[in-house]
């Protein structure tokens, strides 16, 4: 009898608690985040889509060599002796034509290995992390300023001032045959 | 009221009669059942979210007010499944029959001093008979389903509400023993005034029974309140639905508008008891602090208020229901039958018997 009677008011004691406990729990600020309305903050060190500024590049390849799955593409092309690229933000002298670069970021692992070599810093993470895309050859990113005409521009001039200083090289070279040949053989003993 | 109206108008009263009929029958379901429904179901879902620090709907219209438009739009439009094995006239005929049901008790429910669907001087024995239909409707849809499920949860159901009924018609019976009355029209007027004539408190009047019955009445409420929670099938007693045992008990088969019915039923129901606690414990649609229709001396304010205290009871009520529902676990089977008839029937009948030498008192 006396286990009938505790049992209704422990019965009924626990559900005024467990309703109090609800109750308190309709008037807490719910945890939900809005998704794509508000994003939840990161954290400090979150690793996401790389960037490259590429106004500090001086195309020196390192980042391309520190990564685990070869998803950095450089393509670089010497500047000639007329041209100025200026310096990158900390000092450094750029002394090539950035001509290629690209980030597969379906390959990419987020592991931040490629932006510790970087001497001038001018690769990071951003916050960015919502980039997926239908195609997987849209992930291939291309951080190039340079439009692709000016591009081959580079290179061309590259090329011909390659092929004149080749030419350069040949005539001095037949001029020096020339003049050896048509010189008699004086100091021959230089060789 | 407007039978006369419509007598004036036709100036003939088998036609005035019958017009005055279907208005008055269909204006609970679109005036208040309907939009109740909406709210109810957007009121439920939020309720749960925010008790479990979620946000609900949130999409549709500000903090997804319009969620339930949107769904019923959508079971409109969605296509009426009959499995091939199904009992066919009863598989279509049990959602009527449980929304008739739960429908047909708001007839007899006092909205205000001036609405009342139908004056019955009967009115709360008949709201418990034809809730009644609501049990032969459930098991009709379990059956017809021709699914083990459906069939388990319909019989579940029926177990319960026809054990939950005899705690409820018991507390009934007191309550008629003390107002000497069974039409809940007449009920609510007694309670008039001010709260402390409500028969949660005593009743009307400052007599020695008031205060002798108070305790009583408490107890009655809470008897009351379990059992009805039980005959609609809320959660701690939502066997005949568990969801995690029984898929959805008696409407797993149904889709589209059918399946919209009985939710629409359900939720019907679930004001249905509610305001049955509120019209027989909390003075139905009398204002707990007097009307401002009366302080401001605007007759046409009064029905207005009534119909606002009527439905704010109820409403609150249904919300306890669903807090209830957030709160406690399932009970088992065997739980559910013991506290039916362990616990609320007897003390339904001690409590009966101390009410009836009160009032010989």
């Amino acid at each position: 009898m006396k286990e009938y009677f505790s049992n209704i008011y422990t019965a009924l004691l626990t559900i005024f608690i467990g309703m109090k406990v609800t109750l308190k729990h309709l008037f807490v600020p719910s945890v939900t985040i809005q998704y794509p309305d508000e994003k939840p903050e990161l954290p400090e060190r979150e690793r996401n889509r790389l960037y490259v500024n590429m106004d500090d590049c001086i195309g020196c390849d390192q980042c391309a060599r520190a990564c685990p799955v070869n998803c950095i593409q450089i393509d670089t092309t010497k500047a000639l002796p007329t041209e100025d690229l200026g310096k990158t933000s900390n000092g450094k002298k750029k002394a090539l034509w950035v001509t290629g670069f690209t980030i597969d970021f379906s390959k990419c692992c987020y592991c931040q290995l490629c932006v510790f070599p970087c001497p001038t810093d001018c690769i990071y993470m951003t916050d960015i992390y919502e980039f997926s895309e239908y195609q997987r050859n849209n992930l291939i990113y291309d951080f190039v300023t340079l439009t692709p005409e000016d591009r081959q521009q580079k290179r061309d001039n590259l090329a011909k001032f390659n092929a004149e200083k080749e030419a350069e090289k040949l005539k001095a070279a037949s001029e020096i045959k020339i003049k050896t040949e048509t010189e008699p053989k004086k100091d021959q003993p230089k060789e | 009221m407007m039978y006369d109206y419509f007598v004036e108008l036709f100036g003939n009263t088998v036609i005035a009669g019958i017009a005055s009929g279907i208005l008055m029958s269909l204006l609970p379901l679109f005036i208040f059942i309907l939009p109740y429904a909406l709210l109810a179901v957007l009121a439920e879902r939020k309720v749960s979210a925010h008790m479990q620090d979620r946000l609900g709907p949130m999409r549709i219209g500000w903090h997804g007010w319009n969620q339930t438009i949107a769904d019923i739009l959508k079971l409109i439009q969605k296509e009426d499944i009959v499995a091939s094995d199904t009992d066919k006239p009863l598989f279509n005929f049990a959602p009527i029959l449980v929304f008739a049901g739960s429908y047909a008790a708001f007839a007899a429910i006092p909205f205000s001093s001036y609405y009342i669907g139908s004056e019955v001087d009967l009115g709360i024995f008949y709201i418990i008979a034809v809730t009644g239909l609501v049990v032969a409707g459930i098991l009709m849809a379990g059956w017809a389903s021709n699914n083990k499920y459906s069939l388990l949860g319909s019989m579940r159901s029926v177990a319960q509400i026809v054990s939950y009924e005899i705690p409820t018609m018991l507390v009934v019976l007191s309550l008629v023993m003390v107002s000497e009355t069974m039409s809940l029209h007449k009920l609510s007027e007694m309670q008039t005034g001010y709260f402390w004539n409500w028969y949660i408190f005593g009743g009307p009047g400052f007599t020695l029974t008031k205060f002798l019955l108070i305790p009583s009445m408490l107890i009655g409420f809470i008897i009351i309140y379990i059992s009805t929670l039980a005959e609609v099938n809320r959660v701690p007693f939502d066997i005949p639905e568990a969801e995690s045992e029984l898929v959805a008990g008696y409407h797993t088969e149904y889709s589209g508008m059918k399946f919209a019915m009985f939710f629409l039923a359900e939720y019907a129901n679930m004001y249905a008891v509610s305001a049955i606690v509120a019209a027989l414990f909390f003075g139905g649609y009398q204002s707990p602090i007097g009307y401002l229709g009366n302080l401001l001396g605007v007759e046409w304010l009064i029905p207005l208020e009534q119909f606002f205290w009527f439905a704010a009871k109820g409403l609150f009520f249904v919300f306890v229901q669903m807090w209830l529902r957030w709160t406690l676990p399932r009970l088992r089977v065997d739980q559910l039958m013991a506290v039916s008839w362990k616990y609320l029937i007897p003390i339904a009948f001690i409590n009966l018997i101390i009410i009836g030498f009160i009032t010989l008192i």
